[in-house]
């Protein structure tokens, strides 16, 4: 074994490009989750926002234009939950399912005729003298903008928690809907946002996928993605700082198993490729150990102002 | 149950028909139907890509006479036997399973349905009704390896390999052997992905072997995942995998494998069509012309690419075989004499990796 042929600079760059996707749709679905709505159709938003986004962006030529598309798409499409679960009272985790179906068939439809082809990619960001750094230039100033934009996110997302009238507001609806109502705060309003933005967040996860880390578009490519990313925000208990590190530790795993592998370490292979999601589960169980979760009280319970 | 029957009798009235001896009373049946069972979309680019450029082909080739149907993105395992049977209860005449995994399932379903033909890619088992067919993908392998031994500079070339099955063993073998002659310095690090078809893990398997200084990038999967992220890279070549991939030519893909299965499948299903087919074992290489050689690019040095040519020349001529002694295998224990080559079955069954491979077989 040569650990040595691991660069460490380099590996924790494709870590961050590997974990942006995630990171991003984990972002949102905690918003979604704070105000008490559960959608466990992340998956299906996420394909969709990988096939929107690839599409828009070959025929416009614009990776940028292709990612606006992607959140607006995946929340269209989260607007279809929020209207079923809110104004129609219907089960949260059923539909969160079937938004997933849904995506996972729709997508590859939309998908057919963008089959092999290659897409434009969004150019590495040029931080000027910050990118000529040695060591830290390479590791951390030469992704593409939406690597920064996620991290951006998670600031933005515990700022707006933490210290903002908003997102006190929003907290409330997913504490005890009811006493947000009796405050006069229009509580399916406030869900409907949050679902919202928690489609768009997830699109733009989905196109990351397809237009950066792959990129191409394939069917089914998500793989999975969509449900680690709601593990992510459990493991997290709800909080946007530990979604970037739940993010990161994922996709470390993930990238780290290949580098192991290619480096020759005498570790049994199906081990390592099944690692990332031992280490998911691990976390969780240690978090459901600790006893205090920290997840919203009306988590997944529904809300009408009559009753 | 009862529809199953009917189908049999059909298929058996077609059969006797055809056994009957004129080509008009077997056209009277109506055409004939093939059916495809691919493991990854047609537009994988790759490996299913060519499959199905095949079935286009016999298409084209019997026009109303040949009836295709497939089905796309079929699971290897348990699964497959479900998606076989409904192609055969659909009426399928000669069905073509394409990926090594689905062999069990072939066989259990051909047993359910004597008078159907089945042909089962790159396996090794075989039935009264079940035949088998493959490509000499080592003797591409084997121009692969001597290009990515000339032209590498860090001597690191990167090997993307899907599942530890004796097809892939022989792929890794067959490159290491010539670019070790060509580079004797050269050495391969070697990425077990297990999925023939995830883009995402392919990409970051071809990430993860450049950063650890790869600058030759070959692959055993299927989509061109891999040659995006070497383009990205910049300095890194490739070769296409299963198909041509033209659209990363000439950087970094600087040749190619290509799958040519339509010659085949024309050939069986006139076979079915003549009432001559019969359960047998096909393997073909360059020579017959089911291994494809895409075009070198300009990337690659004249010299370098004359060389390779010239290896392809001796193969199609039968004048050089990749596996000729002396060789040795990984353990130290000895393989090949001085001149002697491989004989299929050993082949067929590898399960070891030459000497000067640095690493182990996953069990």
């Amino acid at each position: 074994m040569d650990l040595s042929a691991i660069n460490p600079v380099l590996l924790v760059a494709s870590i961050m490009v590997s974990a942006t996707p995630i990171l991003l749709a984990a972002l949102g679905e905690l918003v979604v989750e704070r105000a008490g709505v559960l959608n466990l159709g992340v998956e299906g938003m996420m394909i969709t926002g990988a096939v929107v986004g690839f599409a828009i962006a070959v025929n416009t030529g614009s990776p940028l234009l292709g990612f606006v598309a992607a959140a607006v798409a995946a929340s269209a499409l989260s607007l279809a939950f929020g209207v079923l679960t809110q104004f129609l009272l219907s089960n949260q985790v059923a539909t969160g399912l079937g938004l997933t179906l849904t995506g996972l068939g729709l997508s590859s439809l939309i998908g057919k005729p963008y089959e092999g082809i290659k897409s434009p990619t969004l150019p590495k960001l040029d931080l000027g003298p910050l990118s000529d750094l040695p060591v830290v230039g390479r590791m951390l100033f030469s992704h593409d903008i939406v690597v920064y934009f996620s991290l951006a996110l998670v600031a933005a997302t515990w700022a707006f928690l933490k210290y903002t009238r908003a997102g006190l507001i929003l907290r409330a609806t997913g504490e005890s809907h009811d006493s947000a109502h009796a405050l006069g705060y229009k509580v399916v309003l406030i869900r409907l946002a949050a679902i919202l933005y928690g489609g768009a967040c997830a699109g733009l996860g989905g196109a990351y996928l397809s237009l950066v880390r792959v990129p191409q578009w394939t069917e089914g490519m998500t793989a999975g993605a969509g449900w680690i990313a709601l593990a992510l925000v459990v493991f997290a208990s709800w909080r946007a700082g530990r979604v970037l590190v739940g993010a990161y530790l994922f996709g470390g795993v993930t990238v780290l198993q290949l580098n192991l592998q290619a480096a020759g370490a005498d570790v049994p292979v199906a081990l390592l490729s099944a690692s990332p999601y031992v280490v998911t589960i691990l976390v969780l169980v240690v978090i459901s150990a600790r006893g205090h979760h920290g997840a919203p009280a009306a988590l997944g319970k529904p809300f009408h102002a009559t009753s | 149950m009862k529809r199953r029957t009917l189908l049999q009798t059909g298929a058996a009235a077609l059969t006797l028909a055809t056994f009957g001896g004129t080509a008009a009373l077997a056209e009277s049946h109506g055409p004939v139907t093939a059916g495809f069972i691919f493991v990854g979309p047609i537009g994988d680019g790759g490996w299913t890509y060519e499959h199905n450029q095949g079935r286009v082909h016999a298409e084209e080739h019997f026009g109303d006479k040949l009836k295709t149907i497939y089905q796309e993105s079929v699971p290897e395992g348990a699964d497959a036997e479900r998606a076989i049977t409904q192609m055969a209860l659909s009426g399928a005449d000669i069905i073509f399973t394409t990926s090594f995994g689905y062999m069990d399932q072939t066989l259990a379903v051909a047993s359910k349905f004597p008078d159907v033909k089945f042909e089962h890619a790159t396996g090794f088992k075989k039935a009264e009704n079940v035949g088998v067919y493959s490509a000499r993908f080592y003797e591409g392998r084997a121009i692969q390896g001597t290009i990515a031994g000339r032209m590498t500079k860090s001597n690191k070339v990167g090997y993307i390999a899907s599942y530890p099955i004796p097809e892939v063993i022989r792929g890794i073998n067959s490159a290491y052997i010539h670019a070790k002659k060509v580079n004797p310095d050269v050495e391969f690090k070697i990425i077990w992905a297990y999925t023939w078809f995830d883009p995402a893990k392919e990409a970051d398997a071809a990430k993860a072997l450049i950063e650890q200084g790869c600058d030759v990038i070959l692959q055993h999967t299927d989509s061109t995942a891999p040659q995006a992220a070497a383009q990205e890279a910049g300095d890194v070549i490739t070769f296409g995998q299963a198909s041509d991939m033209a659209e990363f030519g000439p950087m970094p893909r600087v040749s190619s494998i290509i799958d040519n299965w339509g010659p085949y499948y024309i050939e069986r299903i006139q076979a079915v069509m003549d009432g001559t087919w019969e359960s047998d074992d096909t393997w073909d290489g360059i020579g017959a012309g089911m291994v494809g050689i895409g075009d070198i690019s300009s990337a690659v040095p004249e010299d370098v690419k004359a060389e390779a040519l010239a290896m392809k020349d001796q193969i199609a001529a039968g004048d050089y075989h990749p596996f000729t002694g002396p060789l040795k295998k990984a353990d130290g224990s000895d393989w090949l004499a001085e001149g002697e080559t491989a004989d299929d079955g050993t082949l067929l069954g590898m399960n070891f990796y030459v000497e000067g491979i640095d690493a182990e077989i996953p069990q």
